[in-house]
């Protein structure tokens, strides 16, 4: 079910205790930047996050972090220049981190999304990221077996959505959103106009809307929002 | 100085830029490769238009451009290292998971990493020092290592305290294993396989004064 929605805050009403939330973007590109300043004062916490990393600077994640929310992330690349919120839970020990190679978590995410129950990959075959996972010689290649990340809730962004929910995005902000859409139980995305239906071309729509249940506008092109 | 067996190609040892050139130079025409954080950023400032070199960026673009300065930042359009950049004619975007299909398929020619260790069978080090109190990050150091072709590894030969990043055996926390097929650094540079390392050229100095520095046995490139 489709709902076009007046304010972020209404958006995320519904994310409740303890929920599994993807957020879309790598670095702030594709970051729904308005839809996690609403999860954070929609109050819900014990969240466990998926996102690239684990937040920026004292912005959106890096603020739900900051303030207790966060339970556990799931990332591939936590420790940048200015992460210091997730650095100083982490030290700590106030969260947990689940360290998955950035291709994994990819597929990961794509395979819950697609209803597969796990595949064989050479990434991070013979490291510590593999220790404990089942793994197999295919094709005379070492490979690590790995499971879908299922999610209750995604928050992503798009640039544009029609009437039936279909997306397009924006040049690298794209990243994430396409597989966190499907990947989710509600997909909440933030866009920067909608359209009426029939405007989009159907050859380029990238995330059909039966992956879509809430679409909520938020003010200004993605363009002017360069951090 | 050079005689008809040797392989040193320079007087002196190669600065970064000059390595970066030395990278470029060795890309085949028409590959598609992934420039790697850091110093493998610098190759793509020597990539000449007739060489028609495709970049790919994990982040979700083929035909990625220059960096971009003034009017061209868009914060929409950045690479891996979060830099704002350009796209060229032909560029294309997808999703993260066909970005790394595009690694881990297979599709990729090369890619060019720093590290901090290479073993002599081609193993790569480059993600993590191992510190007990260093938050791990990988990023998509690992699907790079296992997915390109060729992994081409750029760093200095020696570490700060002169010992070797060319080892026997990794003792940092591996990337990947068996995957670098090229080490070039600022001494000389190295091509690793099963058949063990060879030197096929050196910078500043001789075939012998590398194989004092390198704790290996080393071959000398006919």
């Amino acid at each position: 079910m489709l709902n076009f929605i007046d304010t972020v805050g209404e958006a995320v009403a519904g994310i409740k205790d303890g929920s599994t939330v993807m957020i879309g973007g790598f670095g702030n590109a594709g970051q729904p930047f308005e839809l996690i300043d609403a999860l954070m004062d929609c109050g819900a916490k014990d969240l466990t996050v998926v996102n690239n990393n684990a937040g920026q600077g004292d912005q959106g994640l890096a603020l739900l972090i900051k303030e207790g929310r966060v339970r556990k992330m799931i990332c591939s690349f936590p420790r940048q220049s200015d992460s210091w919120h997730f650095d100083a839970k982490f030290h700590a020990g106030e969260i947990e981190l689940e360290l998955v190679p950035q291709g994994n978590l990819a597929e990961r995410i794509r395979a819950a999304g697609a209803g597969i129950g796990g595949f064989f990959t050479p990434t991070g075959y013979g490291t510590t990221l593999a220790e404990g996972k089942e793994t197999r010689i295919i094709d005379g290649r070492g490979q690590v077996f790995e499971t879908p990340i299922h999610a209750d809730v995604a928050l992503i962004k798009a640039l544009k959505a029609d009437g039936k929910g279909n997306l397009v995005y924006r040049k690298t902000a794209r990243n994430f959103g396409p597989i966190m859409a499907a990947a989710a139980k509600h997909t909440i995305v933030q866009v920067s106009e909608i359209v009426p239906t029939g405007s989009l071309d159907p050859e380029n729509v990238v995330t059909p809307g039966i992956y879509v249940n809430s679409v909520v506008r938020v003010g200004g092109s993605s363009a002017e929002q360069v951090a | 100085m050079s005689t008809q067996t040797s392989i040193q190609t320079s007087e002196k040892p190669l600065g970064r830029d000059e390595l970066a050139q030395l990278v470029a130079r060795d890309i085949v025409p028409g590959s598609f490769v992934n420039l790697g954080i850091g110093q493998p950023t610098l190759v793509s400032n020597y990539l000449t238009e007739e060489q028609n070199i495709t970049l790919h960026t994990e982040n979700g673009m083929l035909g990625m451009g220059p960096a971009a300065e003034g009017e061209e930042i868009d914060g929409d359009l950045i690479n891996a290292g979060k830099i704002p950049v350009t796209e060229l004619p032909g560029a294309s975007y997808f999703h993260h998971a066909d970005s790394f299909a595009i690694m881990r398929g297979g599709h990729l020619d090369i890619c060019v990493l720093g590290a901090f260790q290479v073993s002599a069978t081609g193993d790569l080090a480059n993600w993590h020092t191992g510190a007990p109190d260093a938050i791990p990050a990988v990023g998509g150091a690992m699907d790079l290592a296992t997915g390109a072709k060729d992994v081409f590894v750029m760093m200095t030969l020696l570490t700060r305290e002169g010992v070797s990043k060319l080892v026997e055996q990794c003792t940092y926390p591996l990337t990947g294993v068996g995957c670098v097929t090229r080490v070039y650094t600022d001494k000389a540079v190295f091509l690793t396989g099963p058949d063990g390392v060879t030197v096929r050229e050196t910078f500043g100095c001789t075939f012998e004064e590398i194989q004092e520095l390198v704790p290996l046995p080393l071959k000398k490139a006919e």
